[in-house]
């Protein structure tokens, strides 16, 4: 039995109107069926369901117009299939998956979401912060804010992330709950050579790794330098939720629930600890590598999408460089970020040498890329895992210098093993 | 004999009658399926190239990904989904999925979930009946 207060209750029985009705019910099923004893309030919602793969999402998106949906908490758009700002070079491929995509997203913006279309909202200013209770949907921002922001978050499938959002409660269950977020079991990565402990790359292999192993348990990995950036961290949020699920982790003495070893347990101990060595690192390399030489037709970065450091970085290493004119290289992000690299004066650089940037959109499931045959190279650990099952395409997966070295080269270059 | 009746958790009610399609492993509604043509895409999947179109779909467990409810409802909109979907482990995804296509589109796919014991007991059987009450009748 759900405890619901008046207001709760009214929704429930239709006072507030039959949107809101409808919108409780999937609020109270999801609580019902997590076994939450009562629902709480939320102060910011990240909306997935502007998403579009075909007539539902639509339906959907018009009943909540018609309805004179209206958002009570701050409601941001994740990232959307096509680009909204006409840099998607190669939309005509399927026009009536173009216009619907469209439409959705439009109404979404018109009903008053925030249309950030970005599947990185904490790159965004003014976004929830530690101790926030907030609606989370796409895998790699819900588990970014449960363990990087220290907001709290349940992953919420389309529609039930609009529910939560218009009736602004989500059901006080999982991870919202400071017993959600304990810390069950260790990732210790102390063995690996210091050197590789900074680099960006193996961050995204270890959260292949966590995703792998961690099931439903929330991980702790023991070993990162506190000086470990926040796009490694985007990595292994990314990466252990596309190889797993896994929506909160811990990094002692980098994440904000995690200090030190007792914190992140809550005075509990792990029920096991797993040593990573160089060869897991080249295992999970294996395994989202299907090829390691070879031409290139493209590069993809910006899965989650790129941010201003990671095009700094990009500009620095692309500057005087030209990409080769068999490859196409494509970076995505969102429009925020964009004008903000472009102020820097670095999107010149970057574009200069025949980069494209992509906004609103990502390049695995944006018709952009649906022409490409492969293989594609790409930072990301969740793009190369990802992928080849959405794309008929091999992948390469290498660090950001190993991505430009190949893209300006036309063929891939990929760092030696770690364990050699 | 008198068919036996297992007792379900209601996770979005409906009836169904039909046969079944029993999965050994989950297959996610997103990504792993083509909600227009009802097929199981997932390359790695033992039953990649199944159609679930019309069958009473049994998985122990959901595999989730935010896209799941939009799948569902999109598959039941078009008739490609299955009829029903019995579980044994509770899954929000896709009785989300469920209600939504239930409201847009006024078709009521049930979604339910059985205890380990009578899980293991529908899967020997090839058909069987969804009350609105969640009664699993196999025959």
């Amino acid at each position: 039995m759900i405890e619901l207060s008046q207001k709760e209750k009214d929704m429930r029985d239709g006072k507030e109107g039959p949107l809101l009705k409808f919108a409780i019910s999937l609020v109270l099923k999801a609580a019902n069926i997590w076994q939450a004893p009562r629902l709480i309030e939320a102060s910011f919602a990240h909306i997935d369901a502007c998403h579009y793969y075909g007539q539902a999402h639509l339906d959907f998106a018009r009943k909540l117009e018609r309805e004179g949906a209206t958002f009570p908490i701050p409601s941001w758009t994740n990232t959307v299939p096509v680009s909204l700002t006409g840099s998607d070079g190669r939309e005509k491929n399927n026009q009536a998956f173009v216009d619907g995509a469209k439409e959705v997203a439009e109404i979404y913006e018109r009903i008053g979401c925030k249309p950030v279309w970005t599947c990185a909202p904490y790159q965004l200013p003014d976004g929830p912060k530690f101790g926030d209770q907030i609606v989370g949907s796409e895998s790699n921002a819900v588990s970014f804010y449960n363990a990087v922001v220290g907001a709290r978050t349940q992953k919420y499938g389309d529609f039930l992330d609009v529910a939560c959002a218009l009736t602004g409660r989500v059901p006080f269950t999982g991870l919202h709950r400071d017993e959600g977020r304990i810390g069950q079991i260790e990732l210790d990565v102390s063995f690996l050579p210091e050197e590789l402990r900074h680099e960006e790359e193996i961050c995204h292999l270890i959260g292949i790794i966590m995703g792998r192993d961690a099931g439903s348990k929330v991980p702790v990995i023991r070993g990162l330098p506190s000086s470990t950036h926040r796009d490694s961290l985007k990595g292994i949020a990314a990466a252990g939720a596309a190889s797993g699920g896994v929506a909160m982790f811990h990094v002692l003495g980098v994440t904000p629930e995690a200090p030190d070893a007792e914190t992140a347990y809550q005075g509990r101990t792990p029920e096991r600890i797993q040593k990573v060595t160089a060869t897991d690192l080249d295992e999970a390399k294996a395994l989202v590598s299907s090829v390691r030489s070879g031409p290139v037709n493209m590069v993809a970065l910006g899965t989650p999408h790129f941010s201003y450091d990671e095009f700094q970085r990009l500009a620095v290493l692309i500057d005087g460089r030209k990409v080769h004119p068999d490859v196409t290289f494509y970076v995505s992000t969102s429009r925020f970020v964009a004008q903000m690299v472009q102020d820097s004066g670095a999107m010149d650089i970057i574009e200069r040498a025949g980069v494209q940037v992509l906004r609103d959109t990502c390049t695995y499931f944006s018709p952009a890329v649906k022409a490409c045959k492969g293989p594609v190279m790409t930072n990301s650990g969740k793009w190369a895992f990802y992928a080849p099952g959405m794309l008929p395409v091999d992948v390469a997966f290498g660090s950001l210098r190993d991505c430009v070295q190949s893209a300006v080269k036309g063929e891939i270059v990929m760092a030696p093993a770690f364990g050699s | 004999m008198t068919p036996q009746s297992l007792k379900s958790e209601v996770l979005h009610p409906g009836t169904a009658q039909g046969e079944l399609l029993v999965l050994d492993t989950p297959v996610s509604f997103w990504g792993g399926f083509d909600p227009n043509n009802g097929e199981i895409i997932e390359a790695s999947h033992p039953q990649c190239g199944e159609k679930v179109t019309g069958k009473i779909l049994v998985m122990y467990r959901g595999k989730g990904s935010a896209g799941t409810p939009a799948g569902v409802a999109e598959s039941i909109r078009n008739g490609s989904g299955p009829i029903a979907l019995i579980l044994c482990e509770p899954e929000v995804n896709i009785a989300i999925g469920a209600a939504v296509a239930s409201e847009l589109y006024d078709v009521h796919m049930p979604v339910v979930c059985l205890e380990p014991d009578d899980y293991t007991k529908l899967i020997e059987s090839n058909k069987t009946d969804i009350s609105l009450t969640g009664e699993v009748t196999p025959h």
